[in-house]
């Protein structure tokens, strides 16, 4: 018989347990947690208007006070300010609490409006609520309310209220804390005080939406939807953002089948509840009234419309046509737009053809053997000691990932080097800025990281890189050098590749990408210029508008014999195209995505398509039907079981129902590794610029152009130099200047950056006005051009 | 031009200096350019916005909590004449009326030439000198409205000059501090010497 000894076998104290009752209810909480936290596991509800769990609190509103036992006897303290203690007994529905909520809850309301009919936010306001459930009933104020000018719009979407605003500092909180934006304060004091931004400066926050849907008050509205929907009308589906490849859990908002809002939805792999303002907004280019409702086929000059038997009978003579001679004469192009579902539907229906030139890249995206280096998620990344940023303007590119990397680099202590030719919207956040001129990165990163303070630093723990294209004037031989060089110094690095398209990553693993070692997008536009290709099928791409060598484009799209758009809108691709078939937008159609660190989630249908659009893979089954190959999919499930017994990737997504909330990852294959590659330098002739062309948020994207409420954001195309430069070339700032390039030039107004180095120059990418495009040669590794003042 | 001068960005990165933090220098600054230029106007909180690094709606934010500073024109002696409770009753209204008709404006205005603003003020904390008014936040009590028009006719004759700067002036921002009591641009928890409190004593 043993002697159980009674200290030892206790299970041990875990020191971040704390157990504490609420209503007489044990609860067991987390060292350091708030009150009202805990109290959000249990049943018991703590009213609350300015705590939010995705930022500190400031115990502005009052509203959550209870009762906390103490020696003296309970005292009423803000459970959104006080963290639990071992023993601690709190309660928070005596009379004592009761007649507390209700007093703040008057106070509250003396000065609030009772416009709830009129009001955007009334049927899902907290305040409203809240003084259901928690509040008087009646008010004693019988004296006239504080009135304001109603409403002022501090940016182009967002208006406020002052006369609902409670002052819960939720709106000021997110812009300073969360985005980094502090353009919107309290001003004044007292009874004055109310939320302003700087007389002429707006809150033109890329985040701002997401002070409209943690306002507790209907004080702030978004322009697209005021006056739109009442709440209580409203349907809604959870599904994920695909605007960018971040991926954000959204839920989707309808109301008389025409999609009016999307929120954001808190999952804590991704997003945090935030979005950024193009995803949010842009559902209004789904509602648009130049989406394509029936197919078009190509009579004369002129695209009319058709009908589905006789454009899909067509497409397949084209098809079939141009395999007639060898299966290289056909190509596809794109894929990146749609679902996991989508984009395997089209690879099956290529596979049965033998097209093996495809790609959902365009040029500027990465090769997929990146996808095989060991990979992190989001939030390894942001946990991860140092994090190496060979990326684009994370900001501009993947709004809601800067946050998350702004977020580790402001709270975590994780350290930041960013490689970058640039100042990026990360700059100010991160540890350790290397600048590099456009083809040298590979021996920069190689020489930064041999210096003793970056050793020192990798060697304090995980590293993770991200790697993506910052320059589309840059070739990828240099980015891919350049993660070499990474990978060669610290060998257990992870990666996390930031591609910007939606699903690319889901399309690439799907199989859109060049089989057999046939050519990417570029191989195929140049074969297409070169006369070799009769059949070029467009899955919701623009090449016009979106491939950084438009001389190529232009030559490839005038060789080719027949061009097969599949697209929700007419583009400058498709204007003159043979074939149009109208697709099923975002909304539209079911179906799971996948996002830049490889998480599989769903998207879901919310609204009937426009017209006679389909979705994508609807269009492939049906083709398949038609040119005889059938590829025996006959619902979204059947095709779903097929993508999951067949793509290893795709393995444990299992079905389409099973990946709500999070999502779940896709199955890593074992990982490759490459290794460091010697880097090559171009020297730049030192009365040249070399170039910088990189994406913003706001350009003229499609989706973005035909949202009325972000078109007017884009701004103008311009070239950016450092402010000396600006000197050395004799303008100043906003005159135009020549820009010339291989005997090609363009008149363009040049404007003074402090982020950018000498002899650098940046060109945002697809903005209004001037065409940049003609500059860029996509064959040349890094493209210097020379601006002259303008006689 | 409002942001501030040369001479005074030299002395405004010398008060930056004496913080942990720069953006803590932010108010001594919203004084030295309400010194320079009589009120604060936009491009001067642009300005100090730049200098301590944060955004010139931030700079609003803290400039407006604050009675003092002002966003309008200010005349050369701003007089607060206290209206609350204990100056009410000794009289204040009657010599409110008073000074709005000797200066021919109204409360809160400011008189054409420039020289005098009249303003409203609540309790200055003075109870038993009522009624109390302050010119430029100098006191003078038990006020008559006789001790008024002298006051007023002195402050024009430039009588007073020596007891009255212009209004904005404020000896607080002039302070010196000596280099080895300046925190410096550092952050707080990277400080390890120990504070070192006004009479020059260590902490404990």
């Amino acid at each position: 018989m043993t002697i159980v000894d009674p200290i030892k076998e206790a299970a041990p104290v875990d020191p971040n347990v704390v157990n504490i009752t609420i209503n007489d209810k044990p609860v067991v909480a987390r060292k350091g947690e708030l009150i009202i936290a805990a109290a959000d596991r249990t049943e018991d509800f703590i009213p609350r208007f300015c705590y939010h769990p995705r930022m500190s609190p400031v115990g502005m509103c009052r509203q959550c006070l209870v009762e906390v036992e103490t020696p003296r006897g309970p005292m009423m303290v803000v459970s959104c300010m006080t963290p639990v203690a071992e023993g601690q007994v709190v309660r928070t529905a005596t009379d004592g609490v009761k007649k507390a909520q209700e007093g703040v809850l008057e106070l509250l309301l003396a000065n609030h409006p009772l416009d709830c009919p009129v009001c955007d936010k009334g049927g899902e306001c907290p305040l409203q609520d809240q003084a259901f459930s928690h509040g008087p009933g009646e008010s004693r104020f019988v004296e006239e309310k504080r009135h304001y000018e109603k409403p002022i719009a501090i940016s182009d979407i967002v208006y406020l209220d002052r006369e609902r605003c409670i002052l819960c500092d939720r709106c000021t909180r997110f812009a300073d804390e969360v985005a980094g934006d502090a353009l919107i304060t309290f001003t004044s004091r007292g009874n004055d005080t109310q939320v302003l931004t700087f007389p002429d400066e707006p809150f033109s926050s890329y985040f701002s939406g997401n002070t409209v849907q943690i306002c507790p008050v209907g004080a702030l509205t978004a322009k697209p939807y005021r006056f739109k929907a009442r709440p209580w009308d409203l349907e809604q589906t959870e599904s994920t953002c695909t605007s960018c490849s971040v991926g954000c859990r959204t839920v989707v908002q309808s109301s008389r089948d025409e999609l009016v809002r999307y929120q954001g939805v808190d999952i804590d792999p991704v997003n945090w509840g935030w979005l950024c303002d193009r995803g949010r907004y842009n559902f209004e280019s789904v509602n648009s009234p130049d989406r394509l409702t029936s197919p078009l086929m190509k009579n004369g000059s002129e695209l009319v419309a058709t009908s589905w038997s006789v454009a899909l009978e067509n497409a397949a003579r084209m098809i079939r046509l141009a395999l007639a001679q060898s299966t290289n004469n056909v190509a596809i192009l794109g894929g990146a737009r749609g679902t996991n579902e989508d984009a395997f539907a089209w690879a099956m229906l290529a596979d049965k053809l033998g097209i093996n030139q495809r790609d959902a890249q365009l040029g500027d995206g990465l090769s997929p053997e990146v996808f095989n280096l060991a990979q992190a998620t989001i939030d390894e990344t942001c946990a991860a000691k140092t994090i190496i940023l060979l990326a684009p303007d994370v900001k501009e590119e993947l709004p809601v990932l800067y946050l998350r990397l702004r977020d580790a680099a402001q709270k975590r202590k994780s350290r930041i080097i960013e490689f970058s030719s640039r100042n990026s919207g990360l700059t100010p956040y991160v540890w350790r800025t290397v600048g590099f001129e456009p083809g040298n990165q590979a021996q920069i990163v190689r020489e930064a990281l041999a210096t003793p303070e970056m050793k020192e630093q990798i060697a304090r723990g995980e590293v993770v890189v991200v790697v993506g294209r910052s320059n589309l004037a840059e070739s990828e031989v240099f980015t891919l050098q350049a993660l070499g060089e990474v990978l060669s110094a610290v060998p257990s690095a992870k990666v996390l590749p930031v591609l910007r398209r939606g699903n690319v990553r889901g399309a690439v693993a799907a199989g859109l990408t060049p089989k057999d070692n046939s050519g990417d997008a570029i191989d195929i536009l140049n074969a297409a210029a070169a006369g070799k290709i009769e059949c070029l099928i467009l899955l919701g791409v623009d090449p016009m508008a979106d491939v950084a060598d438009s001389g190529l484009v232009q030559r490839a799209f005038t060789q080719v014999k027949n061009v097969i758009s599949i697209d929700t809108m007419i583009n400058s691709s498709n204007r003159n195209a043979d074939l149009v078939l109208p697709a099923a937008a975002y909304g539209e159609k079911a179906g799971t995505t996948t996002n830049l660190e490889g998480r599989i989630s769903n998207v879901a249908q919310k609204i009937t398509p426009r017209g006679t659009s389909r979705p994508d893979w609807m269009i492939a089954t049906e083709l398949s039907i038609a040119l005889g190959v059938d590829i025996g999919v006959s619902s979204l499930e059947d095709l779903n079981e097929k993508l999951v017994n067949s793509v290893v990737a795709f393995a444990p997504s299992s079905d389409a129902k099973s990946t709500h909330g999070d999502g779940v990852l896709m199955a890593r294959e074992t990982p490759v590794t490459i290794s460091g590659v010697a880097s090559k330098v171009t020297d730049r002739n030192a009365y040249n610029y070399r170039l910088v062309v990189s994406r913003t948020m706001y350009d003229s994207a499609q989706s973005t152009i035909a949202s009325p409420s972000l078109a007017g954001i884009i701004t103008e195309a311009a070239i950016f130099v450092n402010p000396l430069d600006l000197a050395r070339i004799g303008v100043t700032e906003g005159a135009n200047v020549r820009v010339g390039a291989d005997g090609t030039n363009i008149v363009i107004a040049i404007k003074a950056d402090n982020g950018i180095n000498r002899g650098t120059a940046w060109l945002p990418f697809n903005h209004t006005g001037v065409d940049i495009r003609p500059l860029l040669n996509i064959a040349s590794d890094v493209v210097d051009v020379r601006i002259e003042p303008i006689k | 031009m409002s942001r501030l001068n040369d001479a005074n960005i030299k002395l405004a990165r010398e008060i930056i200096a004496r913080y942990p933090r720069p953006k803590s220098a932010l108010i001594p600054l919203l004084h030295l350019s309400q010194e320079q230029n009589g009120y604060i106007t936009r491009e001067a909180m642009q300005h100090l916005g730049e200098l301590v690094g944060v955004t010139s709606a931030e700079v609003y934010g803290t400039a407006s909590f604050y009675e003092m500073f002002k966003f309008e024109p200010v005349g050369k002696y701003l007089i607060n004449i206290c209206g609350t409770m204990s100056c009410a009753l000794m009289g204040a209204h009657e010599l409110m009326h008073h000074a709005e008709k000797k200066l021919g404006i109204k409360a809160g205005g400011t008189t054409t030439d420039g020289v005098f603003t009249l303003a409203h003020a609540e309790c200055q904390a003075a109870c038993t000198e009522a009624p109390t008014l302050q010119v430029n936040y100098r006191y003078r009590l038990r006020v008559t409205p006789d001790d008024l028009d002298r006051l007023i006719d002195n402050l024009r004759d430039g009588k007073l000059n020596e007891e009255f700067p212009p209004h904005g002036v404020l000896s607080k921002v002039r302070q010196s501090i000596d280099a080895s009591r300046a925190v410096g641009a550092k952050a707080p928890e990277d400080v390890n010497e120990s504070p070192v409190w006004l009479d020059g004593k260590a902490a404990l």
